[in-house]
């Protein structure tokens, strides 16, 4: 039995004592402390910067406990690129958001791809635009009601969804691309193995390290908090189905490396 | 001399970056400065510095901005339309007091236009150009030397003021091969507490332009606008060519200057009492200097490569009183010292005001 006193769970070293400005049964929040648990459990946090985005991502250097910059609306994936040029000891990640990575920054994150920038993204993707309130995204489903496509996305008038890892596991840059959710628990502890794997890839220098974070956004889906886990489940995974894209066999090596561990 | 070298104008930038400093060069191919991102592909690898050839001129801005967060000397180059491009990134460098380099080597606009040398993003660059609140130090160099001595000067200025500098030279300076003394590297490079380096034994920094509160935000903005009164006292920069007894001053700069000092020559060996006036620095404006030659002249002659932008600025210092008119060129149309000639005759035949 342990003491009394013997702390089992506790807030990251690199997690500010700061509230997070989130809605309600909102993904960010959980995302963001795997962030930070794995920059913990890898002792980088003096080395760790957030390259921030636009969107509900906005304010996520607020909430680390190491250094931390804005960057313009979807343009992460090149400041990061310039910061890892410069400084190559840093361990720069971008914490983007559908909107912000696979429409305004859709050049930007492909050609840090493709050149294989040894930087690490967390993208995060609740199929909406959650900042400004429920406008359709590039990753809204077909038939899925925005404040934007009141009438459901029909691809007729706005196209079809984006599935980002599968398009950018076409490059040869990438070294590592996963999709992973968290609706349960059981999928948060998958997702955080998955982002533990995309910074050991960086600091290994192995190049671009890429993980989807499928999210919930019950206010602007129009859901209670515990149906958007559920809705998630049924709607979400089907159309972007979680697991490993790309798999360089250097990441594969790494990765049994902590499987024997 | 030993030290003269005969180089182009896009060149002269390249190398004056390098011995200023510049860590880290990004850029995008557009005509008439692809010497430039060509020259430093191949000169920041030999000095073991960073270059990268960007997807657009707005990863090449943001890359700029992320360097200068780190601490990085850093500078970006490109023409008109890609100048557009980079307002984004510019006015995100300046409301989070981010140093840069960016040069402007103008062509002929708007939209496409042309690769001919032209000064039509004169209200773009001085005015603004992006959103919001901010200002941009501008200079215009009007010769090779200068394209070397003011690309040096704006990494200083950049730093002194954390605030993004633009060059602003055009296309023809871009090309034109002049001899260049070349200059000193600079060795000392100033600290920069602020940049965001990893947060090991110290608080962590954060680097942003954002304030969700806007009671919070004005102060931040406030303070911006207290740092551009600083730079319009201290960095006027300008030159002078016989204004002492002129009583009809051209006012010009960078290409249109070169235009300007030739036909005040002939003027002067015609006995014509024509005097130049040179701004080097068009944000900050030369106001005072201006100014005080309203004492003297009557008649202010601009000649721009615009389609009359930057008479504007000389019209609000020189006020309504005096005789200002305007000669010029655009869309990447060469103005030549004759034409510039033949304004100066013509406003001397007419006397103001009657």
């Amino acid at each position: 039995m342990p003491e009394l006193d013997t702390v089992l769970y506790h807030r990251p070293e690199s997690l500010e004592e700061h509230p997070f400005h989130f809605c309600p049964g909102c993904g960010h929040g959980i995302v963001l402390r795997l962030v930070a648990e794995v920059v913990d459990e890898l002792k980088i946090r003096e080395r760790a910067i957030c390259v921030a985005s636009i969107g509900c991502s906005v304010n996520s250097y607020h909430y680390f406990n190491f250094d931390g910059l804005e960057s313009a609306h979807g343009r992460a994936p090149a400041v990061a690129t310039a910061i890892k040029r410069c400084h190559p000891h840093l361990i720069p990640f971008t914490y983007q958001g559908d909107g912000d990575l696979a429409a305004i920054g859709t050049a930007e994150i492909v050609h840090a791809c493709a050149r294989g920038e040894n930087i690490t993204t967390v993208f995060v993707n609740n199929a909406i635009y959650g900042m400004t309130g429920g406008q359709m995204a590039p990753t809204t489903l077909v038939d899925m009601y925005s404040t934007s496509t009141p009438e459901g996305r029909r691809p007729s008038l706005s196209g079809y969804p984006i599935r980002v890892c599968e398009m950018l596991s076409t490059l040869e840059g990438p070294a590592y691309i996963a999709r992973v959710s968290v609706h349960s628990p059981a999928a948060v502890r998958k997702a955080k193995q998955a982002i533990k794997l995309a910074f050991r890839a960086q600091l290994a220098e192995l190049g671009m390290s890429l993980v989807e974070v499928l999210s919930p956004c019950p206010v602007n889906w129009r859901v209670e908090p515990v149906k958007a886990l559920e809705w998630l489940a049924e709607h979400l995974i089907p159309h972007y189905p979680p697991g490993e894209y790309k798999v360089t066999e250097a990441v594969a090596a790494l990765k049994k490396e902590t499987t024997r561990a | 001399m030993s030290n003269r070298t005969l180089m182009a104008g896009n060149i002269a930038i390249a190398e004056g970056a390098i011995l200023a400093g510049c860590q880290a060069y990004f850029g995008y191919p557009i005509t008439p400065q692809n010497e430039l991102l060509e020259h430093m592909s191949k000169r920041m690898p030999e000095e073991g510095r960073v270059f990268v050839q960007t997807e657009s001129e707005l990863a090449a801005i943001n890359m700029v901005y992320g360097a200068a967060a780190v601490g990085c000397r850093a500078m970006t180059s490109t023409s008109s339309p890609g100048f557009s491009l980079q307002q984004e990134g510019i006015s995100y460098m300046s409301g989070a007091e981010l140093p840069s380099v960016i040069v402007n080597v103008m062509r002929g606009g708007p939209g496409l236009g042309n690769i001919g040398g032209a000064q039509g993003d004169y209200f773009q660059s001085i005015k603004g150009g992006g959103h919001g609140d901010y200002r941009v130090i501008s200079l215009a160099p009007s010769s090779v030397q200068e394209m070397m001595d003011l690309t040096m000067l704006a990494f200083e200025l950049a730093d002194k003021y954390r605030n993004p500098v633009v060059l602003l030279p055009d296309g023809f300076l871009g090309q034109a091969m002049e001899p260049v003394v070349m200059r000193e590297p600079v060795t000392e490079l100033p600290d920069k507490p602020w940049a965001i380096t990893g947060a090991s034994g110290r608080p962590k920094n954060i680097i942003n332009s954002f304030d969700m509160e806007p009671a919070n935000f004005q102060p931040r903005v406030e303070l911006l606008l207290q740092k551009f009164e600083r730079i319009r006292q201290n960095e006027a920069r300008y030159e002078g060519y016989n204004l002492d007894d002129a009583s009809l001053v051209i006012v010009a700069y960078g290409s249109a200057s070169r235009a300007a000092l030739t036909a005040m020559k002939t003027a002067r060996q015609e006995g014509l009492p024509v005097g130049l006036f040179r701004p080097i620095s068009l944000f900050p404006f030369p106001c005072e200097a201006l100014s005080n030659l309203t004492r003297r002249a009557n008649d202010f002659l601009v000649a721009e490569m615009s389609s009359g932008q930057f008479i504007e600025d000389v019209k609000l210092v020189v006020g309504l009183d005096k005789r200002v008119e305007l000669v010029n060129q655009y869309g990447g149309v060469t103005l030549f010292a004759e034409d510039i000639l033949e304004a100066i005759e013509k406003m001397i035949k007419q006397p103001a005001g009657r």
